[in-house]
Formats: C-alpha cells, sequence, structure tokens
C-alpha cells in the first residue's frame, strides 16, 4: 500500500454498517434525514436523500473553544474548534480515513527505500492563498517549525522519528525524509494532529494566515468568531460554501439553543440526552459519529495490585460494558473488548467479545491472593461520562467482593496527574491509529505511558512491525502485540463513545462514519446548504 | 467638607490596600491549584518532557515570587502583563470582555432600580394585603430559581417555542446594542434575583421607616401622606438598598458567569474562567486588579449614596 498510495475504498466493516442500519431504520420513522447512512456507497451523506450539492451561502458552526486565548496558528492546535479551523484553513501532507489509515493530501505519492529508512514524498499541485504553489521548502520549514527544540508544538513528538537535518528537498515538489530508524507507518506521520503545511517563514496566524486549505482568511476575534472564505483554486476542488463561520460557544446548551433557533447550521460535541430529545424532533439532524472516543479504566501494571496479570483479569471480567455504555454515556455507544481502535485497520475483530464473569474473577483474585481487594480509582470531570462509569464500575466490582473508592481530581491537571501516580484512573482517547497508540502509550519509552506497560519483548515487535514492509506480515504482527493486551493488558476498554453532532436540516453532506479527528469529521468544504 | 475629605482619603486608601490583598491572594490560590499552565495547556497529552518545555517557554520555571515582582514592577506602568497562553497582552483581554459585561450591568441596572424600588414601595404601601402578599410570593419564589434554571426556561419558552426572541448572541460579536432583542433575556435573567432582593429589602426598609417616630410626628404635624412616604421614608429605606445595589453591580461586572455561557455573551467572566482553568496566572492577576478597583469605587459610591441620603453620625457634626 505504501507504493501505491492512490486513495483507497475504505469500507466500513459488518458490525458498524449493521449498528447505523439499525438506527437509520428506528429514525425513518420521524425523520427524512438520517437515511443518509442507510445504503449509500460512501460514509459521506447520501446525495439520493441530502440532495444534489449547491453552491453557496454561509454555514456557521458553533464549536467549544479556547476562549480568548484562541490563536489561528495551526502548529499550536489543541481543541477540536482548533483542528477543525486548522484544516479549513490548511493542509496536511497525508490525513486519517475514517479507518485511521493515512490517506494523500498535499502529498502525491510517498515511496519508501528497501530499508523504510527514507522515504520520497512527491508532492501534488496545490497553491497556497496567495497564489504561491506550495513546494517541499514549504514543507521542510513546516516541519522544522514544528520540531524547533525552543518551543513546544505538539506535533513535535510525532514528528520525531524524522532526522531533519538530514531530510532535503529533492526538486521543487519532491521532499526525501531521512528518518532516524525504519518505520514502516511513515505516512501516518504525515497525517499527525496538529503537523500543518504552512508557507516558508510564516510566524504570525492570527492577523492574515495563508494556507492551501480549501478556505481563505476573511477574519478572527479569539474565542468568538472566525469567518472564512471559499478558496477557489483549492487542489481537491472548491468548497460548495461561499462562507464558513466559527463560532465559539463553550455551553453545550448555547450550542444546542443556537443550531434550533437558527443561528448556527452546524453545533459540534453534543450530549447523548440532548441527541436522544432531538433525534425524531424534525428541528434538527443528529450524527453520530462512531468509534471516536475510547472509554477505559486504565491500571498501572508496574505496581500492586496490578503488577498481578489474574488481578488484571479479574477486572476485565468485573466489567459489565453495557451497562456503564447504558449509564454513563447514555447509550450513545459500542461495546469495547480490552483494546484500542475498534474498527480501525489492523484491529482484531476476531477475539471474543469479554463478557461480565463474576465468579471467575472472584477465583482469579483469591488465587492471587487479593480477595478483599481495595483500590482507590481516581476520576474526574474532564470527560463526558467519567464520574459516572467510575460510580458505575465501583458498584460492579463490590460484587466481586472488590473495595473501590473513587476519588475525584482536578480536571485542569488530570491527565497529568493520573499519568505517575495512582494504580487506577478513569481514561479516554480520541481518534489516532492503533499503531501511534502504541507508540505513544506502551512502548518502555513511550511519553505518556499510564499503564506502565513496559515490555522489552514488546517493543522489539513493535520494531519488527515497524521494518515490516510486506503489509500483510505487518498487520501478523500488529495482531499479536494486540492479543497479548487483550489477555493481560493494562487498558480495561469498555467501549467507544459516539461523537454526537447536531446540524440544520438545511445542511448537505455531512460525513456520519469518520471518528472525531479523521479527514472527514468537521470538514466544510464537502457540505453544502440546501 | 473637610471631614468627608479626609474620610474619602482614608477609604482610597483602604480601597488601594484592599485590593492589593485580593491581587496577592489571587495569587497565591492560583498558585496553590493542583497543576500550572503547562501542565493545562498539555490537557491529555502530558508528555513530561513537552511540559517541561512549554513551562520554559512560559518562563514558569522561575520562582513565584520573582514572576509576582516582575507582574508587579510593570503595574506600576499601568501594563497589566501579556498571557502565558497567547503571549497577548492582558489589557487587550480585558478590553473585549470588558464592552458586553458593561453593557449588560448597566442595562440591568438601568432597570433594577426602578423595578426594585417601585415594587418595594407598592408592597409596602399595601402592607397585608393582596398586592404585598403577591408581590413578596412571587419575588421570594423567582429569587429561589438559580439563574442557569430561569434561563433555559426562558429560552426554551420565549425563543424556541414563541419565537420572539433569539436564544443566544451568537454572531453579534460586539455589536450587542444593534441587536436589542438579543439582549432582552440575557437582561431578564440577570434581573431576576436582584430585583427580588432589591423589593423586598425597600419594603422592610418602608415598612420600618413609616413606623418610625418621625413619621409618626410628621403625621402628627399634618404633612400630606405622600410627601412622607416619598421625601421622608424613601430615603431611609434606599440607604441600606444602596449598599446592596453596590454589591448587585459588583456581581453584575465581575462576571455573570452563567448568563454569558448560557447566552454566548464573551465577557469578562467568560475570560476568568477560561484564565482559571488555563491556569493563565497573569491574565486571572489581570482581572483581579480590574475588579478590586471596580469594587473598590463602587463601594465608595454607595458609602457616599448613602451619606447623601440618610446622614448619620459622624457628618452631622
Amino acid at each position: 500500500m505504501h507504493d501505491d498510495p492512490a486513495p483507497r475504498l475504505h469500507l466500513p466493516g459488518p458490525p458498524r454498517r449493521g449498528v447505523l442500519a439499525a438506527a437509520s431504520g428506528l429514525a425513518g420513522l420521524g425523520a427524512l434525514t438520517l437515511a443518509g447512512c442507510g445504503g449509500g456507497a460512501s460514509g459521506r451523506g447520501d446525495t439520493k436523500s441530502d440532495g444534489k450539492p449547491r453552491r453557496g451561502g454561509r454555514l456557521r458552526a458553533a464549536f467549544a473553544g479556547g476562549g480568548a486565548s484562541e490563536t489561528l496558528d495551526p502548529h499550536l492546535s489543541n481543541l477540536f474548534a482548533d483542528v477543525a479551523r486548522a484544516k479549513a484553513l490548511f493542509d496536511k501532507l497525508a490525513d486519517y480515513g475514517a479507518d485511521l489509515s493515512a490517506r494523500p493530501r498535499l502529498a502525491r505519492t510517498w515511496e519508501p527505500n528497501a530499508g523504510l529508512d527514507r522515504w520520497q514524498v512527491t508532492l501534488r499541485e496545490a497553491t497556497f492563498h496567495d497564489g504561491r504553489p506550495v513546494t517541499a521548502r514549504d514543507v521542510l520549514y513546516s516541519y522544522r517549525r514544528i520540531a524547533d527544540p525552543k518551543e513546544a508544538y505538539r506535533a513535535k513528538a510525532s514528528l520525531e522519528p524524522i532526522d531533519l537535518a538530514a531530510s532535503r528537498a529533492v526538486d521543487r515538489r519532491t521532499v526525501e525524509f531521512v528518518l532516524k530508524r525504519p518505520t514502516a507507518e511513515f505516512p501516518n506521520v504525515l497525517a499527525a494532529f496538529g503537523a500543518y503545511i504552512v508557507p516558508d517563514g510564516a510566524k504570525e496566524f492570527d492577523r492574515k494566515p495563508i494556507g492551501s486549505g480549501p478556505f481563505r482568511f476573511v477574519s478572527f476575534t479569539p474565542g468568538r468568531s472566525t469567518v472564512l472564505r471559499r478558496h477557489d483554486d483549492h487542489w481537491d476542488g472548491a468548497p460548495h460554501l461561499d462562507e464558513l463561520e466559527f463560532i465559539v460557544a463553550n455551553e453545550e446548551s448555547a450550542r444546542v439553543n443556537a443550531l434550533l433557533g437558527g443561528q448556527v447550521e452546524y453545533a459540534h460535541e453534543l450530549n447523548p440526552t440532548t441527541a436522544r430529545a432531538h433525534e425524531r424532533g424534525g428541528r434538527m439532524e443528529i450524527v453520530r459519529l462512531p468509534g471516536s472516543a475510547m472509554q477505559a479504566f486504565a491500571m498501572k501494571t508496574d505496581r500492586p495490585p496490578f503488577d498481578d496479570r489474574r488481578v488484571r483479569e479479574a477486572f476485565f471480567l468485573i466489567a459489565d460494558r453495557k451497562e456503564l455504555i447504558d449509564g454513563a454515556l447514555s447509550g450513545a455507544g459500542r461495546l469495547g473488548n480490552d483494546l484500542f481502535g475498534k474498527g480501525y485497520e489492523y484491529y482484531p475483530a476476531g477475539l471474543p467479545q469479554r463478557e461480565q464473569d463474576l465468579d471467575r474473577a472472584r477465583k482469579l483474585l483469591e488465587e492471587a491472593g487479593a480477595a478483599d481487594l481495595r483500590v482507590t480509582l481516581d476520576t474526574s470531570p474532564v470527560a463526558a461520562g467519567f464520574t459516572e462509569a467510575a460510580g458505575i464500575f465501583r458498584d460492579q466490582a463490590a460484587r466481586a467482593g472488590v473495595t473501590i473508592r473513587v476519588r475525584n481530581g482536578s480536571k485542569d491537571s488530570y491527565w497529568s496527574d493520573i499519568l505517575d501516580s495512582g494504580t487506577l484512573c478513569s481514561y479516554r482517547s480520541g481518534a489516532m491509529p492503533i499503531e501511534s497508540h502504541i507508540s505513544q502509550r506502551l512502548l518502555t519509552g513511550s511519553t505518556t505511558n499510564a499503564t506502565k506497560w513496559h515490555h522489552k519483548d514488546f517493543d522489539a515487535l513493535y520494531q519488527q512491525a515497524q521494518s515490516t514492509k510486506d503489509d500483510k506480515a505487518r498487520a501478523a504482527v500488529y495482531e499479536r502485540m494486540q492479543r497479548r493486551l487483550y489477555a493481560e493488558g493494562g487498558f480495561l476498554v469498555w467501549g467507544f463513545a459516539d461523537w454526537i453532532i447536531g446540524t440544520a436540516p438545511s445542511v448537505g453532506g455531512v460525513d456520519r462514519e469518520a471518528p472525531a479527528n479523521t479527514l472527514d469529521w468537521a470538514r466544510f468544504d464537502k457540505v453544502w446548504l440546501r | 467638607m473637610r471631614p468627608l475629605r479626609s474620610w474619602l482619603a482614608r477609604r482610597l486608601l483602604l480601597g488601594a490596600a484592599q485590593t492589593v490583598a485580593v491581587v496577592l491572594l489571587v495569587f497565591a490560590l492560583t498558585e496553590a491549584l493542583p497543576g500550572d499552565a503547562a501542565v493545562a495547556l498539555a490537557g491529555d497529552e502530558p508528555d513530561p518532557a513537552r511540559v517541561a518545555a512549554i513551562r520554559e517557554t512560559m518562563e514558569l520555571d522561575r520562582p513565584a515570587t520573582a514572576r509576582l515582582l516582575d507582574w508587579a514592577a510593570g503595574l506600576a506602568h499601568g501594563d497589566l502583563g501579556t498571557s502565558l497562553v497567547s503571549r497577548r497582552p492582558v489589557s487587550a483581554y480585558v478590553a473585549d470582555g470588558f464592552g458586553p459585561t458593561l453593557l449588560l450591568a448597566s442595562l440591568t441596572v438601568l432597570l433594577l432600580v426602578p423595578a426594585g424600588v417601585g415594587l418595594g414601595v407598592l408592597a409596602a404601601r399595601h402592607r397585608g394585603r393582596l398586592a404585598d402578599r403577591a408581590i413578596s410570593t412571587v419575588t421570594l419564589g423567582v429569587y429561589a430559581v438559580p439563574e442557569f434554571a430561569l434561563g433555559v426556561l426562558l429560552v426554551t419558552v420565549f425563543a424556541l417555542r414563541l419565537g420572539w426572541l433569539p436564544p443566544t448572541a451568537v454572531g453579534y460579536g460586539t455589536d450587542l446594542l444593534g441587536h436589542p432583542a438579543a439582549l432582552v433575556l440575557p437582561v431578564l435573567v440577570l434581573l431576576s434575583r436582584p430585583v427580588c432582593s432589591l423589593a423586598r429589602m425597600v419594603r422592610a426598609g418602608m415598612i420600618e421607616a413609616l413606623a418610625s417616630p418621625y413619621a409618626a410626628q410628621a403625621r402628627r404635624y399634618g404633612i400630606p401622606g405622600a410627601r412622607i412616604r416619598y421625601a421622608h421614608a424613601l430615603p431611609n429605606a434606599v440607604a441600606p438598598a444602596a449598599q446592596h445595589l453596590a454589591r448587585t453591580v459588583d456581581w453584575l461586572l465581575c462576571g455573570v458567569i452563567v448568563v454569558e455561557a448560557l447566552f454566548v455573551i464573551p465577557g469578562l467572566g467568560t475570560v476568568l474562567m477560561n484564565a482559571v482553568a488555563e491556569r493563565d496566572v497573569p491574565v486571572v492577576q489581570g482581572l483581579a486588579v480590574v475588579f478590586g478597583v471596580i469594587t473598590v469605587v463602587l463601594n465608595i459610591g454607595a458609602d457616599l449614596v448613602t451619606r447623601g441620603f440618610a446622614p448619620r453620625g459622624e457628618v452631622t457634626a
């Protein structure tokens, strides 16, 4: 696949199709509009129900945002609102498809050498908003800016495999990336969160940012609104919309009210209860993006009681996943099987679904000498459903004789607090390739290894996968690694929350399958107003 | 006039000391919060190397006292400092957030005073009768409803169901005055509780004043009832209410957080909320100074009003 990076068809697996079809069948009774996910061959809104794309109009989209400290610097993107704006103004070399495999964007092709540590990337013919072509120099400038040791851009860790000093522009539209080690999944690096291409020398982005994205800059008021206009020369076709306005509204009820009152046409990140209340009302369309947020409890595998794999397995068996999804996510999610990335490329869908088995859990705990176990579960209102899930899991554990004390932590420092301290904590993750999840969280040298999963043989398998050019052989290595995590890993993954978006009935072309953070999520160049 | 001037000087000095104390307290409390701006910014990617790098670019690796002193030195030249997160001046934050908040607060106060005083006087005049009981019941009832609930209720009924008013101020930017319809619901929500407490306060003050010996004396002299009520009793009833009003204005200016969030009006409350969540200490401190100064000025103003309406001991000399 890496030799031939032409866009592939990403047919979703059967389970997801089944779930969506059922949902649309139910909703079809009341609403005319949800049919989009029924039978279309692509995730993008079915042309039959959404009608033909129509040119023109201004779409207003409400996001939760960063307030007065917001910036349009794409490399500082941190929140969903930042990314949505960044992807409208800028492009990356690659981006993620619905199954989190890298798809070419500004890069037309990528070609590794035999050792997988040198990659030739050819750019497509694209222009910035000021008419200049996107060149290899712009790419190298952007990546060097992100990797600047004096700065702390988020994508810096993702670009770490690249030796930027040795990488060079072969010609105007060819970049040769020299890597520090073989990296079979190098296209994932090109698609990394925040790895946008900016013009050579660009430093200031809040006054008049120039990108190559589908929309060009009109105006920006931090914490309030960002107005953009169609970039007619975008390489992927000009957007249907004339104008796009991003509006910041941090309160969910405000986003819903603005949508219902016709003040915006797109409201990002709604609660499951809102979705249920309005699913059949006909005043807004509810879009549920599956597989967007892994929901888990993270067990620290390097310290008691979770340094005993029997205790970890017992905890896997304590969880009643259906009850957790119904209670903490109001039913808006899918079952987890203790592995990250359900529905993504390389996910081992064949493993049996783990079910609650309290007798076996009790037995395992007894064998481990932990029959009367007491554990503290760290949680925080930092993510929707966290405290609810912690309470439900506490009650489930009590039935297996485990006493869990739920400890609520500060929302603003939660992720940093749970990284090294405690033994058990609420955890969630947005969408990323399974390979990135492993490299960021499950290797000895990983920077955010919250389960303290340190295994030399596991690290070696990862290196082996990265040095394996053959797709099938590499998939087999990933499967081996994931089987091990399934049996004795530190993440008790109980579900995947839907990402809920509301749109006005007048909006067509909103993708219904792309998890949050992937290419087709919050992608406004392919959306139109009827 | 001498006593007034020295009283004012003392009050101003006290106010300055209070503002300094507030800033120090806010700084200490913000420092005491778990995590700093670097941790908050790193969010769900708390890679320790990245946190350390952010900390360095934000100069958070310097001791807290050094940072505070630097900031205080800048303050002496009227410089409120620079945001850690955006590197934009704090004064811009305050200037951007002040307009909407000031507009909401002044509209609310403009309506609050006549409405609150009027209802209070009306209830006092009809003490014990239907009007009094109706006003007392409704004000007590409305006072008990939290702003958020009331806001959601009003939006649902008047904006979403009846369609009379816009549900939020989304899309109007700073030009709120140009869209008065968008201000109706926020101001109603803001008014709801202060009107109730003010009305109840004025009512109680009026009743007390009307029952006082001087009112009885005035009646014995045959002064008409209206004149006793409005020229004699009302000023005495308004005096405590002025203090209350100052506190209300304070509350309005210093972040009508719920209303701002519910109606998407990016005022000072929103700025403060975000700054605390981001541990953006200079912004929090800058706002603390602004709020401190406002509070002090308002309270001095309220004291002046009180002295004007109901001169007591010290000024009678």
